[in-house]
């Protein structure tokens, strides 16, 4: 049955949830600033448990099973993050309270940014960006800004490979530069030649994925680096795919000059279906005084050897803030716990067990799914969703089919340069009976496609709602509520 | 292993499936030479112990709900109901990713659905996105939508110099590359009328805010006719206090462009600056070039109603570097949270939190107003914020505030010299319905205790 809207339970003079008395006198309103009507539901507070109860109950969560998402990193979100993050005395702290009274919360921060710059191999990490695409767009303004302040004012050109995430150039264009692609070679990897031909002087710098987004570690990492640095550009390391590398390389070691964490992601706080991520950014040296501000550093002047004092920090050429206060302390608290949980061997055998997921995963299908860069895989591998023998099925087919069976389907469609590509990366939080399960669920559809092909186009069939008509939301946009 | 599920001898199976003997083999594309460097964390702690270090580390801080505060300045103290956080922390909200397979996300999607429309609502727009990050960033893409809505033809952006200095410096930030003439808001004494002046045929955009950073509502029944006379076509992006928006008119009656804001007074708690959320409306002739998710109506193969996320081809995943945007990760489970807040309050509710927010800090600003060597500032009307002028830098009255008496401490108010230097002695006063009467009056009490300190 549908849900009704939250406005449909409404009824006239119906309360919810009762503020609290005013225990001082009334002041004089402005009679002619005040709203004649405000149309927001009337409902009981019983009405508004049940109604989102019941729409919780229409999700598909980690909670409930695998998440196979490509680029999504949907492992376990340990519910310890949760507590932690609740502490009253975490919780209840308003961003400009006094420094003195809030040492707790910058000693986590300053900590945090100390355990990323390890694990990253940076100089210096602002944890202000709100999310990838956040910190994306952080790294490139402040790659611009090194060139300009070096008097480099040539410089408009990011160089992407076509297997790059989205976010890659829209955050270049939001940056006032151009963006030039790349294609990758036959096996995956950066085309050489294509970046020797387009490494010169109009580089501000390279965004580059590793392991790229078809799983796959970039195999001349360091030939791609040098390259780069050659022309006088610098490298950018989008770091969304970090869960594969934890412990194993240090993206800094090999000369990457900038790269954006996603906490949301490698670190084990919750996506909340959609958000709020956080993506703090990681550099080196040399990019250290162009961070958006503040940071938060030890403070000489107020510390002794058994009580250090934490001050927030202004880098001297600072980009500028990207974001109100100070960042997503709330995902902060949740990301510090998950790392001191797991240590520096801990984040080593997280790395590992993904790694060992995805190739095991894909040893069990690759017999029935093409996979057109068949290699050892990191943390993720991309199949094709189609068939010479079935060639009506896509990979949106395959992917509405998993749905039946209670599981979630992989990322479709991406990257753009697999053919109906299913982009699969099942966590190292999966076990292997978990992953037997899903492999077993898709070779049955890969049988169905054959055999069955409607039920597989039709699906999913069990779902609270069958495939949707997109192409009518579009058209004609129905964005809110209507009232009749 | 800590979340890692795995036996030996399923490791060893699965090794050998795939046809290796060691872990240590699954990464030997990795150059060898950088191969498992020592990362020099500290060793691992059970969840006992780790909870014991961060309830350590959390008492170190002062909890704002044990003192009386009268903070704000961007971020507020509310009473959020109960029923927020049981909702945000099922896991099947918490721990589902963007609902890009709708059949399987209605919950999030309807929930999305519902906070776009309680958004319009609220500000009297006509569609409103899933949200960004926060108030700032929001009005960074009110900036840009602007500056698309005139194919890049209109350089100029005039803002107010009592938008938040945040959301002044996020704007900076976010356009540094575009070529943006930013202008009017350098010294917050500008007359009215010279400030004005600044808009012109090239303005692409006008930003203002009420209640504005004084905590001033802004008269927008004469200045909106005001900017149009201006300029006729420039957009009017106006950030408001959602939480007003319960007790005063909508900037979209007034005939605003754009409304946005800083979502956080709408049931999300402090959390030392985040994550809150940024709310964001306009009016339908924009859509498309609006950023971030919208989430739309339609119907299943069965006809039944359905909600799924539309106008995609905005979005990076599609457009690449052609988006309205770069967003991706909004603030979800933030946007549940004001979703839930705003229906758990209602008509009602809603309305007697702004009017007790009202009557509260009018209270407060009589009683401060009487004190020797305070004179609360009262040019325009005002909702739960104002400016009282002090008789000592603001810093050395907070300092007395937090530490300066022997049986309570109270968190003052903001201190403006911080964001404009011509503004001395001036602080921002705060008072929200969770303030009691007891508090504002041991406020006023110790302020005057402050007064007779230096006699």
């Amino acid at each position: 049955m549908t849900e009704p809207l939250i406005y449909e339970l409404s009824a006239p003079g119906r309360t919810g949830v009762k503020p609290p008395r005013l225990d001082v006198p009334e002041a004089e309103l402005p009679d002619s600033m005040l709203r004649d009507d405000l149309p927001l539901p009337e409902v009981s507070e019983i009405d508004v448990v049940r109604h989102f109860v019941r729409l919780s109950q229409l999700n598909y969560a980690i909670d409930k099973g695998m998440y196979p998402l490509g680029s999504c990193t949907m492992k376990y979100n340990p519910k310890v993050n949760e507590v932690a993050a609740r502490l009253p005395g975490f919780a209840n702290l308003h961003p400009l309270q006094d420094e003195s009274t809030v040492q707790g919360a910058l000693y986590l921060m300053h900590t945090l940014q100390e355990y990323l710059k390890a694990i990253g191999g940076f100089a210096g990490v602002t944890l202000q960006p709100a999310a990838g695409a956040h910190g994306e767009l952080t790294g490139v303004l402040m790659m611009r800004r090194y060139h300009q302040a070096r008097g480099d004012m040539q410089r408009d050109t990011i160089l992407v490979p076509d297997s790059s995430h989205g976010t890659n150039p829209a955050s270049t264009s939001m940056s006032g530069l151009q963006v030039v692609q790349l294609p990758s070679d036959a096996r995956g990897n950066v085309d050489l030649d294509a970046l020797r031909a387009h490494a010169n002087e109009r580089v501000v710098g390279l965004m580059i994925t590793n392991p790229n987004t078809l799983g796959l570690f970039e195999e001349n990492i360091v030939e791609v680096v040098r390259i780069v640095h050659e022309c006088g550009g610098l490298v950018y390391g989008d770091g969304a795919n970090m869960n594969a590398l934890m412990g194993v390389m240090r993206p800094g070691d090999v000369g990457i000059d900038v790269m954006h964490f996603n906490l949301h992601k490698t670190f084990s706080t919750p996506h909340g279906g959609g958000g709020p991520g956080s993506g703090p950014v990681g550099v080196a040296a040399s990019l250290a005084d162009y961070l958006p501000g503040p940071v938060v550093i030890l403070d000489p002047e107020h510390s002794d050897d058994d009580h250090p004092y934490f001050t927030f920090y202004q880098p001297p050429q600072s980009i500028g803030p990207v974001k109100s206060f100070w960042g997503h302390f709330g995902v902060m608290v949740r990301a510090y716990t998950y790392i001191r949980m797991l240590g520096g061997a801990g984040l080593r055998e997280a790395a590992e067990h993904a790694v060992l997921n995805a190739n095991y995963l894909r040893s069990q299908l690759r017999d029935v799914y093409p996979i057109p860069y068949d290699r050892l895989c990191k943390h993720e591998f991309v199949a094709e969703g189609h068939f010479a023998d079935a060639p009506d099925i896509r990979a949106l087919d395959i992917g509405k089919r998993l749905i039946d069976f209670g599981v979630h389907p992989p990322t479709y469609y991406f990257p753009l340069i697999v053919h109906e590509a299913l982009m699969i990366e099942p966590t190292e939080t999966e076990s292997r009976q978990t992953l037997d399960a899903y492999a077993a669920i898709l070779r049955q559809i890969a049988e169905e496609a054959r055999t069955q092909p409607d039920l597989l186009h039709e699906a999913p069939h069990s779902a609270p709602v069958r495939r949707l008509d997109e192409v009518t939301a579009a058209r004609k946009p129905v964005l809110r509520y209507q009232r009749s | 292993m800590v979340f890692i599920p795995h036996t030996d001898e399923e490791r060893c199976e699965m090794l050998q499936a795939i046809g290796l003997t060691d872990m240590a083999a699954l990464f030997q594309d990795v150059p060898e030479a950088y191969r498992y460097p020592d990362l020099g964390l500290p060793a691992p702690l059970s969840e006992m112990e780790v909870l014991q270090e961060l309830r350590y580390l959390a008492d170190l801080n002062m909890d704002a709900t044990t003192a009386p505060m009268f903070l704000g300045a961007g971020a507020y103290r509310h009473w959020v109901p109960s029923v927020v956080d049981a909702i945000i922390s099922r896991g099947e909200f918490a721990t589902a990713y963007t609902p890009y397979q709708p059949e399987v996300s209605q919950g999030t999607l309807q929930a999305i659905f519902e906070y776009q429309s309680l958004i319009c609502d609220l500000t009297g727009m006509d569609v409103a996105n899933a949200s960004h990050y926060d108030g700032a960033t929001a009005a960074a893409e009110a900036v840009i939508q602007a500056y698309n809505v005139f194919r890049k033809k209109r350089t100029r952006v005039v803002l107010s110099p009592t938008l938040h200095p945040h959301t002044r410096a996020v704007i900076r930030t976010y356009t540094q590359g575009m070529g943006l003439d930013i202008v009017g808001d350098d010294d917050v004494t500008m007359p009215f009328e010279q400030w004005l002046s600044l808009v012109d045929g090239n303005t692409a955009c006008v930003l203002l805010q009420t209640p504005n950073f004084l905590g001033e509502l802004e008269p927008l029944d004469v200045l909106l006719p005001q900017l149009r006379a201006q300029d006729p076509e420039a957009l009017i992006a106006v950030a408001v206090n959602p939480l007003s928006l319960g007790l005063f008119k909508s900037p979209g009656e007034y005939g605003a462009d754009i409304v946005f804001g800083e979502g956080q007074p709408l049931g999300l708690g402090l959390a030392f600056g985040g994550p809150y959320l940024g709310f964001y409306a306009t009016r339908e002739k924009h859509v498309r070039l609006m950023a971030g998710r919208v989430v739309g109506q339609t119907t299943d193969m069965e006809g039944r109603r359905a909600y799924v996320m539309t106008l995609t081809t905005r979005e990076q995943h599609i457009r690449r570097e052609k988006a309205t945007s770069n967003i991706c990760t909004n603030q979800g489970l933030m946007v549940l949270a004001a979703t839930v807040y705003l229906s758990a309050l209602g008509k009602h509710g809603l309305r007697q939190v702004a009017e007790l927010n009202y009557h509260k800090a009018h209270y407060a600003a009589d009683l401060l107003d009487q004190i020797p060597g305070f004179t609360v500032r009262r040019d325009k009307p005002f909702f739960n914020e104002f400016v009282v002028q002090c008789p000592a830098p603001v810093a050395e009255i907070n300092d007395f505030l937090l530490d300066g008496m022997e049986d309570v401490s109270i968190i003052g108010g903001y201190d403006l010299a911080q964001a404009y230097p011509a503004l001395e002695n001036a602080m921002l006063v705060a008072v929200t319905e969770v303030c009691t009467r007891d508090d504002i009056e041991m406020l006023a009490e110790a302020l005057t205790a402050f007064t007779n300190l230096g006699e």
